[in-house]
């Protein structure tokens, strides 16, 4: 179910002193089973376009098509499109409320009014899906660490089974290790399933990584739309925008302004080690 | 939604009144106060109502922002005025069954919304060019004497800052946590009263957590940065009066003045 969006713009408390235009005139198809990277500085309008995706904000112009649907119009069902589009928050432990993690995982499924067997069947599912034990299951989610609280807040949307899975900086505040038990979960959840992933991330290594396209928001507008290795070749631009390309592109250029023949456009270690050998190798 | 309160908001601008001394501001907040319940006569109303306008011109707070904080009150004031309308005793003008209408009530009904209007307004008006922080300053400087009969000044005013403070981020708080739970289908708008109040507890179970943590981590901070009480706390930028202070004060003494003169010499009276 691909998303389009046409010309959105979103201005937050229009007509008073605090006016501000967080997006401007944003167009960007995403279509299905993509991996997104969606960078940019603090305050660029990345959760806002995010929170227009499941309907959380309603665009003050422009419009959003939803599996060929207007969003906006009125008898679409914004429940129907948040059961497709999942949204995890940035500190997503901080709306965990239920007494036990089974069941702050199953109030999603619940309020989509799903029968019990089903409810049952996705909370397990979920709980697997982000590596959570089942002895986790009766424990509440109060009692538990930082990243397994995040795990459970991040289950507790999968368990929507929703199509997109929308993530807003999943991994900000965790251990390295946590950081990338979190990211790897998320990959094997896209190739595994196949659902798009959009991925809030001011982490450039991380996006690379993982993200087949990236969107690079700036000032409220899209700066670039493409692959990882096409966008952190404007890496003087990015910088200019507060933001950066992964560290090993850096080494890469600066090998070649030392003389060495690399191709510049390695983003990640792997690549870079592989062009550092191919050269090595002559 | 939450957002739309305007009462208790400050409205940021670049005007006289933004530049006042919190303190000339707060006094003149209450002595507005009670002339308006001084005030005996329609003139002397038109002449608050003018003041008001004045202060409200000087102060570059767009007259519609103003109104919107009226909204919600709306409710509060036409209830005040119904009741005032038919429960007042005197000269009866009109009636209909067990409803009486009396010269005094409706008499009653205009100046008590007047009053309310005004009162309402003018308060609020304290707020909008008035940051929270030199609200309690101005506060603390005020009640100052009352240190002397073993009144806790300092502290008083610093848990006002602080609640103050933590008004709008716990308002945005709310705002992030019901739309993370309406991301995972929770519904705040519909139902019955049962199902209503239900379904706030996805809602307050993290906003208290989050108001513990939060407080808790003020209270380190403070901590870390040895706060210690009011005792032998010096300002970074303390409160001084400056010539506009004083003119303010002279043009407040005036318009008290009047307000009892008007009281006198009344022209308009029913």
């Amino acid at each position: 179910m691909p998303i389009i969006i046409d010309k959105l713009q979103y201005v937050y408390s229009p007509q008073t002193a605090y006016e501000k235009h967080a997006l401007k005139d944003i167009n960007l198809v995403i279509n299905d089973g993509e991996f997104i990277g969606l960078i940019g500085h603090t305050g660029s309008g990345k959760s806002t376009l995010i929170q227009h995706l499941n309907g959380l904000l309603r665009a003050t112009g422009g419009t959003i098509y939803f599996n060929g649907q207007d969003i906006y119009e009125k008898d679409f069902s914004m429940k129907y499109l948040r059961s497709k589009v999942g949204l995890v928050f940035q500190y997503p432990e901080h709306q965990l409320f239920e007494t036990t993690v089974y069941r702050d995982v199953s109030f999603g499924p619940k309020n989509l009014g799903l029968d019990q067997l089903e409810v049952d069947v996705r909370a397990y599912e979920a709980i697997r899906m982000v590596g959570l034990g089942e002895e986790m299951v009766d424990v509440s989610p109060f009692e538990l660490s930082g990243g397994q609280k995040r795990r459970v807040a991040i289950a507790g949307v999968l368990a929507m089974k929703p199509e997109v899975l929308i993530l807003d900086e999943p991994t900000a505040g965790l251990d390295p290790k946590g950081r990338d038990e979190i990211l790897e979960q998320i990959n094997k959840l896209h190739k595994g399933s196949g659902i798009t992933i959009i991925l809030v991330s001011h982490s450039m290594e991380d996006v690379a990584k993982y993200a087949d396209k990236l969107v690079v928001m700036n000032n409220g507008g899209i700066a670039f739309y493409d692959t990882p290795h096409k966008v952190f070749e404007h890496y003087k631009e990015l910088e200019q925008m507060g933001l950066a390309a992964p560290q090993v592109t850096y080494v890469m250029h600066e090998l070649k302004d030392r003389g060495i023949p690399v191709k510049t456009s390695a983003t990640t270690v792997e690549e870079a080690r592989e062009e550092i050998l191919r050269i090595l190798k002559k | 939604m939450i957002r739309d309160i305007t009462i208790g908001q400050y409205y940021p601008a670049d005007s006289l009144i933004h530049k006042l001394d919190p303190r000339v501001k707060l006094v003149g907040t209450i002595v507005y106060i009670i002339a308006l319940f001084v005030i005996d006569s329609y003139i002397g109303y038109l002449l608050a109502a003018l003041a008001l306008l004045a202060v409200i011109r000087l102060s570059k707070v767009p007259v519609k922002f103003i109104l919107r904080g009226l909204k919600p009150i709306i409710a509060i004031l036409l209830f005040t005025l119904v009741f005032n309308l038919l429960f007042t005793q005197g000269d009866p003008v009109f009636k209909a069954g067990i409803i009486t209408i009396t010269k005094q009530g409706i008499r009653l009904c205009i100046t008590m919304a007047i009053r309310l209007v005004l009162l309402i307004i003018g308060s609020s008006l304290m707020t909008f060019t008035t940051t929270p922080n030199h609200l309690t300053d101005g506060l603390e400087s005020l009640m100052g004497p009352l240190k002397k009969v073993k009144v806790p000044v300092h502290e008083i005013s610093m848990m006002m800052s602080i609640a103050l403070r933590f008004i709008p981020i716990l308002m945005e708080e709310t705002d992030k946590i019901m739309k993370a739970q309406t991301a995972r289908g929770a519904d705040f708008e519909t139902g019955g009263l049962v199902k209503k109040a239900k379904g706030l507890i996805p809602l307050l179970v993290p906003l208290f957590v989050s108001a513990f943590r939060r407080a808790n981590d003020l209270a380190m901070a403070m901590e870390a940065r040895c706060y210690r009480g009011g005792e032998g706390r010096t300002k970074m930028k303390p409160l001084k009066y400056t010539g506009r202070d004083m003119v303010s004060y002279l043009v407040l003494a005036v318009f008290f003045a009047g307000i009892i003169v008007l009281n006198h010499v009344d022209l308009l009276m029913f």
